[in-house]
This record gives C-alpha cells, structure tokens and sequence, in this order.
C-alpha cells in the first residue's frame, strides 16, 4: 500500500521541468450542464409523479424491518447462496465432463446443458414443483424413504430448481475459462508426467479462475434476484413474504416497493463484494499494479480539492 | 558454472541400445502428411540436432517421441520401449494415460515458449512436478529445486513469477523444470526461437553445460553455432523426410545434397 501512495504523491507534485508549463483555457462543455440539468428535470418530474400517486409512503418505513421481511431476506441469501453452490460445483464438473475426450461423458453434459438452458426457469420451478405426479415415493433404500411430497418441501424445490438451472449456465462460464488457458500449459504439465487429473486441478483450474470469477459475481447477482421466482412454489422469499403483508394490510403496491428496495440493497452489498473480489484475483495474475479501489481515488480527489489532471 | 548440472551415471556414448529409434515413422494431420517416413538413431549420450525449414515436421517428430503426438505408421522406441503402445505378439495394444504419463517422467521438453505455469514463482515451477508425480516432500524439491536453480544462473531469481523474468531466464527455468524430473532424455523444441539475440547465449550455455554432463539431448535449433560445436550427430529435414544426416560439422561445412545446400546458404 505505501508503494501506491508514493506513486501518487511522487510525480504529481513535482512540475515538469524545462520549458514553461503550458497554461491553455480548457474547452467548455456546456452540453454537459444543459443535459444534467434536463435530467435532473426528469427524475423531479417522476420523483413527483410517484409522490402524488394513490401510495401510501408511510407503511414501507413501518414494515421495511418486519419480522417476516427479514426472515424473507434471510431465506432470498440463503436459497441465493446454495443454488449457487450447486451451481459452481455442478457448472465446474459439466465443463469438465464437457471437455472430456470420453464420448459419453462429453454427450450428457452437452444434454444437461442444452435441456436446462433451452427452458425457462420458472417452467422448471413449476415442474420440479408437480413432479409428485410422476414420483409417488421417494426411496433410497435403506437410508431414506418417504412420500414424494413429504420429501419435496417447497425450499427443496426452489433449490434444486434454481441450482440445477445455475449448472447449466455456470458450466459454460467454467468451459469459456479452461478454454481460455493456452495450451502449451497443459502439454508442459503433461510432458513433465502429470495426470489429466492433476493438470487441470493444479495447472488449468488455477489459471481459469481469472475468466471465471468476474462473471460468476455477475451469476450471484442474477441469482439473488432469480429467486423471487420462487414465490411461485411457496417458497417464503423476501417477494412472498412482502406480498403476503400486502394482502394481510392492504398495501400491496407498498410492499412491493419494500421488496424492491430491499433486492436493490441487496445487489449493492454483492456488487461492492464481486469488486473486491475481482480486484483480488487480479493481484495474482500477470498485471503487477492492482486496480486502486473506487473509494481511494474519490478520497484523493475529494483531499487535493481540484483532481489534478483531470482526464473527464 | 563450472559444476556440471547433473550428476549422471555417465552413459558411454553409443552404447548398445539407442536412447531413440525411429523406424519409418509417419504422422499426418487429417488429409496433411507431416512425417514421411523417418529412420533415425539417437545414441545414448549424445547430442542430436535436428535442422530444417519450419514446416520440414521436425518440431512434430520431436513431440512425437514423448507421446505428445500419436504416429500414425512405423515404430518408434525410447530407450528399447515402443512409443505410446505394448506389442504382444503380433498385436499392438493402446497405453492407458496413466502408462504415457509414467514413461513421460523419464523425459524432459523444454519448449519454444517456455510455457512456464505463469501463477507459480520460479522455484514453485520447478518443485511441481517431482511433488505432484513423484511424491516427493517440499522440502526435498524445494532444496533440489534450489540448486538447479543455481546450476542454470538463477538462483536469486526462485521467488519471482515468471511475468517478471525475461524470455531467456524464463527458459533457464524451464530446463530447470525439466531437470527436475532427473530425466534420461532431455528434449528441446527451438529453445532459442523466441528470444532477443542478446538473450539466446545464456541459454546455450546452460545446454552446453548440460552436453558435457553427458545428457541425451534431442534439439531442434535454428542456431547452427551450437549444432556445429556441441553436436555430435546433425539431421538435416525436409518435407517430412531426413534429407541429409552426418557428423555436424560435415553436414555444415560440406552438404552432399541440393537442398540443404540451399537451405545452410541461407541460414549460415
């Protein structure tokens, strides 16, 4: 970190020397204030609009933080976070198998992918949802045995609907990154005598991560919001659980705010982590500076008063 | 570096049976015949040149000798032991991956690209593969790791990535890596290629050094200095076939053939 703030201050403050700096008028933007000021106009024009609408503001403060609000949001993190479990492990051994030089392998990846990419996820909730239809019982043998309704809770569906879904799109995520490792990698791995097995996980996986991690972020973020698909499997989401509220106080378009205002703080949180995740993963590949976070450089410039050099 | 880099058993040079032997050996990419037929013999101990226009399969028969490419006619032998097959009887029978890897170990590549593994440091890229194949303790690696390191000039450079060493300490690794495995053959696929001019000499002498230890070495080089002076037999190819093979400075100083002359007057 003290090697950033030398650079910073170092060549900054030091004028050029020689000849005369050059001290030049810089050239007006003026389209740039008649067009902040035209939508500054416009988001008024709809802040107003929304203000005078039949709405009753005051019932989202009073519900933003009810129990059942929070229980939803705790279960949206938590389906969010297991489906996406499902999803990276499932999406990282579809590619595999995908990749695989095994026929058979490579044909039931490329069918699990085309089957659950080529249908819409809320179909697939709904399916997974009436598959007691096909399945009376669910039976393992001696470890578990029960009816299929019993076994087939609606998290359970929500879960493996939204996960296996994930699967299918995570693993061409996963393919697109261990495409992306030069091949030379794998044939030096190979020539030195190591497996198939340990090239990918100790020379391939490592290197494809740095493709892989930027839009696995995205997925997460996708996901959070994916889930109050689940609604439609009864599934007490943070959606359901507003719009339950809704009905019970008769304030449904209200709570559909809460809920919107929720989801919004949601993917801010996830957004602000998938950057410094990324800027993680940066650190270990071949770029030697990392990227100096947003808030370092709104600091610096907010500390000099004028931001020196200004590239805008 | 006047320490030799491997402490060999001393191989007698052209011992009875050939370190490799090509009988007829052919490769075709799809409809596009590569190889055509190639005999030739690498004694043990020896350093065998190969020279040729790009495109002559020369850098495609050295991949072939550690199984990188499958022959597709022809028999070729690694120290007494068919390539990439078992022959029972009459019948030859596919290695599993397994079987390839463990036949692999006992042979180095030094490739014109380095491809050193880019997230691990110097001395990790040389500790990997006798950790991971051969089982073998990190400290132990580490240590041996180290002196080769040493032995090819870049011991203080083992903590850096590759990203911050230049092409030719990058390759000086990469024959590090490959040492590692105590190989009894040691291939290199224009390991100089890719190098600025200035670079090229230091990784000559870390392979002149490695000839004199008494390493097997198969090389595909465009530098025609090192095949004059460290090599003891030169192939000259073209085509997919050996044009022309002999005493290196024979074949340099007096080619018998139209065609290597014309390439040698070229080049040199």
């Amino acid at each position: 970190m003290t090697v950033d703030i030398d650079k910073t201050t170092g060549p900054a403050d030091t004028p050029p020397a020689g000849p005369e700096a050059i001290k030049a008028i810089p050239v007006r933007h003026y389209g740039r204030y008649v067009s902040a000021v035209v939508a500054l106009a416009l988001l008024g024009g709809i802040v107003y609009a929304f203000s005078q609408g039949k709405i009753n503001w005051g019932t989202i403060p009073d519900y933003f933080f009810d129990d059942r609000i929070l229980s939803g949001v705790g279960k949206t993190l938590l389906l969010t976070v297991l489906a996406m479990a499902i999803g990276i492990v499932g999406g990282i051994l579809l590619a595999v198998m995908r990749l695989s030089k095994n026929p058979v392998t490579s044909s039931i990846a490329w069918f699990y992918i085309w089957f659950f990419r080529g249908t819409p996820v809320l179909v697939q909730l709904i399916v997974w949802f009436n598959l007691g239809l096909v399945f009376e019982y669910i039976n393992l043998g001696p470890f578990y045995k029960d009816e299929w309704s019993d076994f087939m809770t609606p998290f359970l569906t929500a879960l493996l609907g939204l996960g296996l879904n994930e699967a299918a799109y995570m693993a061409e995520i996963c393919r697109a990154g261990l495409l992306s490792v030069d091949e030379g990698q794998t044939e030096a791995s190979h020539a030195l005598g190591m497996s198939h097995a340990k090239t990918l996980r100790r020379i391939v996986v490592p290197q494809a991560m740095r493709v892989i991690v930027p839009p696995t972020g995205n997925e997460v973020i996708n996901m959070l919001k994916t889930t109050s698909l689940v609604s439609v499997v009864q599934y007490p989401e943070l959606l359901r659980a507003a719009q339950d509220i809704g009905q019970t106080s008769g304030a449904p378009a209200e709570m559909l705010f809460l809920a919107a205002a929720w989801y919004l703080l949601l993917t801010s949180v996830f957004s602000i982590g998938q950057y410094y995740l990324e800027r993680y993963y940066a650190k270990g590949s071949t770029r030697q500076l990392p990227p100096t976070p947003w808030q370092k450089v709104k600091a610096n410039m907010l500390s000099l008063g004028r931001p020196k050099g200004g590239m805008a | 570096m006047s320490e030799k880099l491997v402490e060999s058993d001393a191989p007698v040079k052209g011992s009875a049976v050939p370190m490799v032997k090509a009988e007829g050996v052919h490769k075709s990419f799809g409809p596009v015949e590569v190889l055509k037929g190639i005999d030739l013999e690498v004694r043990t101990g020896e350093v065998f040149c190969l020279i040729g226009p790009s495109g002559s399969g020369k850098s495609t028969f050295l991949r072939c000798i550690n199984h990188l490419e499958k022959i597709n006619a022809g028999r070729l032998y690694v120290d007494g032991e068919l390539v990439g097959y078992r022959q029972k009887g009459d019948k030859l029978y596919e290695l599993k991956d397994s079987e390839v890897a463990l036949k692999r170990r006992d042979i180095g590549m030094v490739f014109q690209r380095f491809n050193l593994f880019p997230h691990m440091t110097a001395v990790e890229n040389v500790m990997e593969a006798p950790v991971q194949v051969k089982g073998a303790s990190k400290a132990q690696a580490r240590e041996r790791a180290m002196q080769l390191l040493e032995r090819v000039g870049l011991g203080d450079k083992a903590g850096n990535y590759p990203s911050q060493l230049s092409g030719g300490q990058q390759q000086r690794v990469a024959i590090a890596r490959a040492l590692a495995m105590d190989p009894k053959l040691m291939l290199f696929d224009e390991p100089t290629s890719a190098l600025d001019p200035e670079l090229v000499g230091d990784v000559l002498d870390v392979m002149r050094d490695l000839a004199e230890s008494g390493m097997t070495m198969v090389v595909v080089t465009h530098e025609m200095g090192f095949a004059r002076e460290v090599g003891d037999s030169l192939v000259f190819m073209d085509g997919g076939v050996v044009v022309e093979s002999g005493d290196p400075r024979q074949v340099l100083t007096d080619p018998q053939h139209e065609r290597t002359k014309s390439f040698l007057s070229k080049v040199l």
